[in-house]
């Protein structure tokens, strides 16, 4: 079925992904530290720009310097990935490079131009540039992060939904037919703010966690109390945002990738009513072919699920099984009838090419409107039994349920650390060093969220690369395994480095804590 | 029928533009890298290492953005190229990609506390990045002119028929002389920017004698790559898409666009006066930089411009001629390429606010006393 295909060593496949998830998952500690303390500096140096209290300015070039350590890492793993694309998963690149390569180009010529130009005067400009252009470059370099992130994320969400494109047989790739169904469809307009504002929320837990050691350390505590009250609204605004974006992405999930849902609550007999699992341990023994208890304990809702995908408690949400073994009074189709269609999709569009090659017309055209007619399982010409289709699904249950617990008491934390801060009792507050402690906590908690977030997105859409339409193992480059296994390696020990350097000038960097005040009065003159 | 064929050919051809400016700008930006290669010759003390890596600093970002975009945009405009170069040629591109990414941090940790290797360290690595990023990316684009040893079948799946993966374009000499013309221009505009930015005396009297020394390789290299260019065969492909081999394509390319001949001589003389007019000047003349950087701009743009104009296979495979990539075959839809060409209108006004951000940062020397007294460094 799949003779014009070139064959793939599994563990190809494999070490590709193992090594686009170390770049990406590396790449992702950066990212959203940029993304979110960017606005943070901003809004401080607005306020400083305002009242002309050059407390203000210091602490904004504190937290400036350290995004800046941040940023360098950002941007070199930012390229690499780019190169990957094209290195790792070249047929994938081809696929989809009409649609994905657009926003690529965009977010190069409208977002990096922008971070990067006002970049330079943020750093650089402070005696060079008025306070107004100075602070006009941090605010274009916060908006320039973010709308690079708008792009990126566009062309992900159009991987777990693929709109606005249609396949050219004469071309074997997907073409864009629609930019604004590209980028407003409701996979990408959920995916772009629930991530943004997942890295707000982080951004704001690392200013919070900073500001706890020297609240803790008892220094700078002016600079510490207003850097939480800052970061405390900033959070508490985006983890709400988070949690409503989020809800939405569900729903998108539910509609276009039942089988991630599924996964993600553990759900393996569907059915009307369906509870929302709080948390749960899975069963170790549960496969896809025993009627062992997917669960060993779980603490659910009745109903939820059905009444947060739906708005109605009642509603029907397929589980694994239905999705494998098909429901044809609810007209799903089994994955052995989709691996079918899917065969006939390939088989037809290989006889269209053939035919167009011999001059054969007419059988071109029958073949053609029969290809186009199966055209929406093609992927499934790839899945060699139907049990590939289910994700890993201990991983992307536990990712997605620790997310939501770490969320959820995000909006705790940023409720007590912006009230109390407010009110100027954080250190007064009887146990107010525990709190500290646990405002240092919220740094590689915010960080364990944000990953697990990933985790759900990307594992939870396996084996597809592009839902319905390209499994990873065909979408990688055909190179030999020793070779990306070099490179994982070459990247890993690079990154291992640059890791535990960054860690340590940061660590450094907060211990000797910002420079010293500019005019002891506190306001300029 | 024939209009929107016609249409579709002026999208390739802008994109192939577009794509090709990138290139060159890259080029030109190179002088970052250039003078990292530079850190100690020019630099004969801590103080003087000092003002060279803050000066560099502050437009390394420049360099990689563009990279990335020039790497974005190929990708959008021509994405069988992107799949079958990067796929195929996987070591030439993971080697290039470990040059730059060594980059990056090492400008941000060189001089901070807590780093953990030293700041010697740092500065091998943005040597490095120097050396073989500019050699490195010479090289590949050399293989627009020499070829590569791939197929593509008609699903446009790519098999790569050298277990070296890319790596064997260095065993093209003309691929290498390209390299080491870049390496060395690199050089002469890292020099001269050095001249132009950085307020110091002794420092500006060596990158002058270092002008000049660097000159004569890069015009070794440069000519060599130029005149074998001009005499070698090329690839060109006939309106069927068929490719064949034509004698002196290049020269012929040259021929059959005036235009982009004249770029080309514009772009090599203005690099050539603002080196000589920097070398022979009496006092201290600084505005070298500003002839040898849009040259270069130019004469790679037209470099670039022959490779996959007037019917000319730009990424050529040496396995089996028609598999070669031509900008009608490797590029994207018309609905794709329109789609960015509407973007792309937004370019003249990212320009500008780069001028006024480069003019409002750069609008006065760099001395000894901003960086070493008043220590307003970053790096």
């Amino acid at each position: 079925m799949t003779q014009l295909l070139l064959s793939i060593d599994p563990s190809l496949v494999d070490w590709s992904r193992a090594q686009f998830a170390l770049t990406a998952m590396f790449h992702w500690i950066f990212v959203p530290i940029t993304l979110g303390i960017l606005f943070i500096i901003a809004i401080m140096e607005t306020i400083y720009v305002k009242t002309g209290d050059l407390e203000w300015k210091r602490t904004t070039k504190f937290w400036m310097k350290l995004f800046g350590i941040n940023f360098a890492v950002g941007v070199a793993t930012g390229l690499i990935l780019e190169f990957e694309f094209g290195t790792n998963w070249s047929n994938y690149s081809w696929f989809v490079g009409d649609i994905f390569g657009a926003p690529l180009a965009i977010e190069g010529i409208m977002a990096f131009f922008m971070e990067s130009t006002f970049i330079a005067v943020m750093f650089f400009g402070w005696n060079k540039v008025s306070k107004k252009f100075h602070l006009a470059a941090t605010w274009l370099t916060a908006l320039g992060a973010n709308i690079s992130a708008l792009w990126i994320l566009v062309a992900n969400a159009w991987m777990q939904y693929p709109a606005g494109m249609k396949f050219n047989p004469e071309t074997a790739r997907n073409e864009m037919v629609n930019f604004w169904d590209v980028l407003f469809s409701p996979v990408a307009i959920n995916k772009f703010l629930h991530t943004v504002n997942s890295g707000y929320v982080l951004a704001s837990l690392f200013v919070i966690g900073v500001s706890c050691y020297f609240l803790l350390r008892k220094r700078e505590t002016l600079m510490a109390k207003r850097s939480i009250i800052i970061s405390s609204v900033f959070g508490f605004i985006a983890i709400m945002a988070t949690i409503f974006t989020g809800h939405g992405s569900a729903v998108e999930v539910a509609k276009h990738q039942p089988m991630k849902l599924a996964a993600m609550e553990g759900l393996y007999d569907g059915g009307e009513g369906v509870e929302l699992i709080g948390f749960g341990i899975l069963n170790p023994a549960k496969t896809l072919e025993n009627n062992e208890d997917p669960f060993l304990f779980k603490f659910g809702f009745k109903g939820m699920l059905s009444f947060l995908i739906d708005f109605d408690t009642k509603s029907y949400v397929p589980g694994i099984n239905d999705l494998v073994k098909g429901d044809s009074e609810r007209e799903i189709l089994s994955i052995e009838q989709r691996m079918a269609l899917g065969d006939s999709s390939m088989n037809s569009l290989i006889a269209y090419k053939a035919a167009q090659k011999s001059g054969d017309k007419e059988l071109a055209a029958i073949e053609l409107v029969k290809f186009e007619k199966t055209f929406p399982h093609f992927g499934y010409s790839y899945v060699e039994k139907p049990a590939d289709v289910v994700p890993h699904v201990p991983l992307v249950f536990y990712s997605f349920h620790i997310m939501v617990i770490l969320g959820t008491l995000f909006v705790l934390m940023f409720i007590v650390f912006g009230w109390l801060a407010m009110k100027n009792k954080i250190e007064k507050f009887k146990f107010s060093k525990l709190l500290f402690y646990l405002g240092i906590l919220g740094i590689p908690m915010a960080f364990i969220a944000s990953e697990a977030g990933w985790v759900v997105a990307e594992l939870g859409r396996q084996p597809w690369v592009i839902q319905d339409l390209m499994t990873t193992s065909a979408g990688v480059t055909n190179i030999s395994s020793s070779s990306v296994q070099a490179t994982f390696w070459i990247f890993a020990f690079i990154f291992t480095a640059l890791l535990i350097t960054e860690v340590s000038i940061m660590i450094r960097f907060i211990k000797t804590g910002p420079a010293k005040p500019e005019n002891e009065g506190g306001t300029e003159l | 029928m024939i209009t929107s064929q016609i249409t579709y050919l002026f999208f390739q051809q802008y994109w192939w533009f577009l794509v090709s400016l990138l290139g060159a700008l890259l080029v030109f930006l190179l002088f970052v890298q250039g003078g990292q290669t530079l850190i100690y010759t020019i630099g004969k003390n801590e103080n003087e290492r000092k003002m060279i890596v803050n000066v560099l600093g502050r437009k390394w970002e420049f360099t990689f953005t563009t990279l990335v975009t020039f790497g974005g945009a190929f990708f959008a405009s021509f994405p069988l190229f992107y799949s079958t170069s990067f796929g195929g040629a996987y070591w030439a591109w993971t080697a290039l990609l470990l040059a730059f990414t060594i980059q990056a941090f090492s400008y941000e940790f060189r001089s901070k506390a807590g780093n953990i290797f030293g700041p010697r360290f740092f500065e091998v690595l943005l040597f490095i990045n120097g050396l073989l990023g500019t050699i490195l990316i010479g090289t590949v684009v050399g293989t627009f002119f020499n070829g590569a040893d791939f197929t593509v079948n008609e699903m446009r799946n790519v098999t790569w028929h050298s277990n070296t993966r890319g790596l064997e374009a260095v065993l093209n000499w003309h691929n290498v002389a390209l390299g080491l013309a870049i390496f060395f221009l690199a050089r002469i505009l890292g020099l001269l920017y050095f001249m132009m930015t950085i307020d110091h005396a002794e420092m500006y009297k060596r990158s002058k004698k270092h002008l000049l020394l660097n000159t004569i390789p890069f015009l070794v290299f440069f000519l060599s790559f130029v005149v074998w260019l001009l005499l070698k065969d090329g690839f060109a492909v006939n309106e069927s898409g068929v490719v064949s081999m034509e004698k002196f394509k290049y020269l012929n390319n040259f021929i059959a666009m005036p235009a982009v001949l004249g770029i080309f001589l514009v772009g090599v003389v203005a690099v050539l006066f603002g080196i000589i007019r920097t070398v022979f000047s009496k006092k201290s003349y600084d505005k070298g930089f500003w002839f040898a950087a849009p040259g270069t701009v130019f004469t790679v743009l037209a470099v670039l411009l022959i490779a996959g104009y007037n019917n000319t296979a730009f990424y050529p495979s040496t396995h089996d001629i028609q598999s070669s990539l031509t900008i009608q075959n490797a590029c994207s839809s018309l609905f794709t390429l329109k789609t960015m060409s509407y973007v792309s209108l937004l370019i003249p006004f990212v320009l500008a606010y780069i001028v006024v951000a480069w003019r409002a940062i750069n609008k006065n020397k760099i001395t000894r006393e901003e960086i070493i007294d008043k220590n307003e460094i970053t790096y």
